[in-house]
């Protein structure tokens, strides 16, 4: 394999890494308004990805500069074309990202509701924005001779991209609930369940809908075949269909695992659709971005392959770890035993 | 104005801004990081138990300040791509692979490990849990390395050849080892520890001047002493040979920041200046001058030569061909004095709350505790003094001679995306300022009230 495509099925397993970790991470932030009854619950909540969250985010930070390093002129025109998309992506992610650490500093609750709802405004713009981004890279985007985007922000705006946003939207709320049903107790558990199971059947639809949709836009738009589109497509809405019967049959950690390959399997399908191709462009096909037109030079290839060699799985088996000593669930019921904690210095 | 030089100078503006911004935040967590991890180590030997209060005290000022660091740190990664396309295009085979990298070996161990500290005080071992502090502060100094071997290769570019109007990276080795990175690396680790230590001890100040918990903040700022002393005097130093690197590798960047329109040898240092910033007025109406100091600073030598911009620019154009090559000749002149005399004020600061500790007076010397009150503003003033003369003083280069800033832009975006983004960006970052600013005060402030009393962090989501 030559290094161009094996840095193309690189990003896509990065992109898969963030999506799946900070897919349910977004998923828990869309249900923090309609979950939780009381305080401790709502705080239960946020402590299922307060340890986590900021390592997950870190794959995105991966997935970004690995672009621009492999691919520069890919990650020129993306970034550039899709400003106006991207500027409210950041404002989505600041906001939530200063809440996990805000809120709790102060008592009042009209203080703990903003960033409460600044959490759940965000990761939900969040993950519309990142289900419609990814799509137009597939759908077409007017772009020049050059490779620079030559439309306007509503350009971006299709049926195709626009259920891509809504079924982002939806997969990811269904893969939060599942990763709750994992990490919670007692009656927070039982609803995040029930949300679960009200979530998984439209959310399904949604996915199967979307993912064979995908399969058409690669065939009428980027010059694909059905195969190998279909494959990826297929196994997600698999991934999904067995994920509703196992949250119906209460089998909450195979149900998580499901919506976390569903999660990988929609970035999967869009790379798929797009290879050999990076950014479609529409209407003049012609001046679409390629995965060999686009990427950098060999040494600087074989230098990030030998760096991702190392760190990949390095930054894995430590994030691993961390889930490991964060495994125990958290309840909405008991309070948890502080450590031994003296007055701090502000006594 | 054309509509192009619109485009760049918004693009300009809102790069500054949101770099700007978050080099508010970055050295405070470069700095804060390690003397919290110092006060857990204390706390871990010796058991007393006002480590722990002081670590935890410090602790939730440095994740305050963290959380804001990060939200903005993603901002600029986007940004390269986002209002620089033609320079992502021109770089990316040679910038991107350090951003990478400091992605995949420095961030993720900052970001995980911090995780791991705030919410692992009752699920590791002690030591255990101050490892994860120490591996999160090991890992925001290495971010700062790779961030600066980035920028260092836009001031003196190093390792790469141009194929088809493109930089391509030859050598990953020259890349990590440009001298005008280490220096940098240098420069800002040392202005990291200063934030760090400066801070500590205007705070402990604070808590001195209303009579709160003296003993415990005594200990706090004999640490932030021990930093700040030798880091505020080694940055005279380390800044000085800094100066040298900025000399042999940009030299219209030394002239524009003293001035010099003509070639001299042996050159004076001007201290103050009213007027000498144009080609028209290149004599200043009244200065105050320093023999000699310049040729040392600029060159290791009292009796060095220093280019003078009228010469420069010559030479500029016969190797670039028409055009201004120089920098705002006036900002650039500003801004490092601002930068050297805040630093020299911060260790005038430091030096003094040194002897008062030795003395044993620093408790109750009520006008040092105001001064060091204020001097909280001095690494600010500092640190966005410097870079505003790193990177106005590099104009108009982009990659210094090799692209042009304003070559460099997103042919994609219009001044009314750029008038929105900028928009949007100062307001979201005013907001989040005065947030950032109210929670600091209020967790750092002598008065805590009990009820407010910091949770563990443990427990605190």
């Amino acid at each position: 394999m030559d290094l161009p495509i094996f840095w193309f099925c690189l990003l896509a397993g990065l992109w898969s890494a963030y999506f799946l970790l900070e897919g349910f991470d977004f998923g828990v932030g869309m249900l923090l308004p309609f979950l939780p009854r009381n305080e401790r619950e709502r705080g239960a909540m946020f402590q299922t990805i307060g340890p986590v969250w900021d390592g997950n985010e870190v794959w995105l930070v991966i997935a970004g500069a690995g672009t621009f390093a492999a691919f520069p002129a890919w990650y020129g025109a993306m970034f550039s074309g899709f400003y106006l998309a991207l500027l409210l992506l950041l404002f989505f992610l600041i906001i939530r990202v200063v809440s996990f650490e805000w809120r709790e500093k102060s008592e009042s609750a009209g203080w703990r509701a903003v960033w409460l709802w600044a959490n759940a405004v965000g990761s939900f713009g969040a993950s519309l924005i990142w289900g419609v981004g990814l799509s137009n890279l597939l759908y077409g985007l007017p772009l020049d001779s050059n490779g620079d985007f030559s439309g306007t922000f509503w350009d971006l705006f299709s049926g195709y991209t626009v259920l891509g946003g809504v079924t982002v939207v939806l997969l990811f709320a269904f893969h939060g609930s599942t990763y709750l049903t994992l990490r919670t107790t007692g009656d927070l558990c039982e609803r995040a369940a029930a949300a679960a199971r009200r979530l998984s059947v439209i959310a399904a639809l949604a996915v199967a809908g979307f993912f064979s949709w995908t399969v058409a836009v690669a065939v009428d738009r980027n010059d694909k075949d059905v195969f190998p589109p279909i494959l990826p497509a297929a196994l997600g809405i698999a991934a999904v269909a067995l994920a509703v019967l196992l949250v119906f049959a209460r089998r909450s950690g195979w149900a998580f695992v499901m919506t976390a390959f569903a999660a990988c399997l929609w970035v999967a399908t869009v790379f798929t659709s797009l290879y050999p191709r990076v950014m479609v462009s529409s209407p003049d096909f012609g001046n679409s971005l390629t995965v060999d037109g686009a990427s950098s030079a060999h040494y600087t290839l074989v230098l990030m392959t030998v760096v991702a060699a190392f760190f990949v799985p390095l930054v894995l088996l430590y994030q691993g770890w961390t889930y490991h000593v964060f495994r125990a669930r958290v309840g909405g019921d008991e309070v948890e035993t502080p450590p031994p904690a003296p007055a701090s210095g502000g006594s | 104005m054309t509509v192009a030089s619109t485009v760049v100078d918004l693009a300009r503006a809102q790069f500054a801004t949101t770099s700007i911004y978050h080099f508010l935040f970055v050295p405070l967590t470069l700095g804060l990081g390690p003397i919290t991890a110092v006060f857990q180590t204390l706390w871990y030997r010796t058991k007393d138990e006002k480590w722990l209060r002081l670590t935890r005290f410090f602790g939730t000022l440095f994740l305050i300040n963290f959380a804001i660091g990060v939200a903005t740190g993603l901002v600029q990664e986007f940004e390269f791509g986002m209002n620089w396309s033609v320079y992502a295009r021109f770089v990316g085979d040679v910038f991107g692979a350090p951003l990478a990298v400091e992605g995949l070996a420095a961030f993720a161990l900052e970001a995980t490990f911090l995780g791991l500290w705030i919410f692992g005080w009752d699920r590791l071992s002690p030591r255990l849990h101050l490892a994860t502090l120490w591996i999160a502060v090991a890992g925001t100094w290495l971010s700062a390395y790779f961030i600066l071997v980035a920028n260092s290769w836009m001031q003196h570019p190093v390792g790469y050849k141009i194929v088809d109007g493109e930089a391509q990276l030859t050598s990953v080795w020259a890349l990590l080892s440009n001298n005008f990175a280490l220096r940098a690396y240098l420069h800002t680790i040392l202005a990291g520890l200063i934030f760090g230590s400066i801070i500590v001890l205007g705070v402990a100040c604070w808590h001195f001047l209303r009579g709160h918990d003296v003993d415990l903040f005594r200990n706090a700022a004999k640490v932030a002493l021990i930093f700040a002393v030798p880091a505020t005097f080694l940055q005279l130093i380390v800044g000085n040979r800094f100066g040298e690197a900025v000399t042999s590798q940009q030299s219209m960047k030394i002239a524009a920041s003293e001035a010099q329109w003509t070639t001299c040898q042996p050159c004076s240092f001007s201290l103050f200046q009213i007027g000498g910033f144009s080609e028209d007025d290149e004599t200043p109406g009244f200065s105050i001058t320093v023999p000699r100091l310049l040729s040392y600073m600029a060159t290791g030598s009292f009796d060095g030569q220093v280019q003078g911009l009228t010469e420069l620019q010559r030479q500029e154009e016969l190797k670039y061909g028409p055009g201004n090559y120089m920098p705002n000749i006036r900002v650039i002149y500003w801004s490092m004095r601002v930068m050297a005399f805040a630093g020299v004020l911060m260790f005038l600061v430091a030096a003094l709350g040194a002897w008062l500790y030795w003395k044993k007076k620093l408790e109750r010397a009520r006008w040092f505790h105001r001064t060091a009150l204020v001097a909280i503003a001095l690494p600010y003033i500092a640190a966005t003094a410097g870079w505003i003369l790193t990177e106005m003083g590099r104009q108009p280069w982009i990659v210094q001679g090799l692209l042009k800033t304003s070559e460099a832009n997103s042919p994609s975006v219009s001044t009314t995306w750029l008038g929105i983004s900028l928009g949007v960006f100062i307001t979201l970052y005013v907001v989040l300022l005065v947030v950032d600013f109210v929670l600091m005060r209020r967790y750092a402030r002598p008065d805590l009230p009990a009820q407010e009393e910091m949770p563990a962090p443990a427990v605190s989501y």
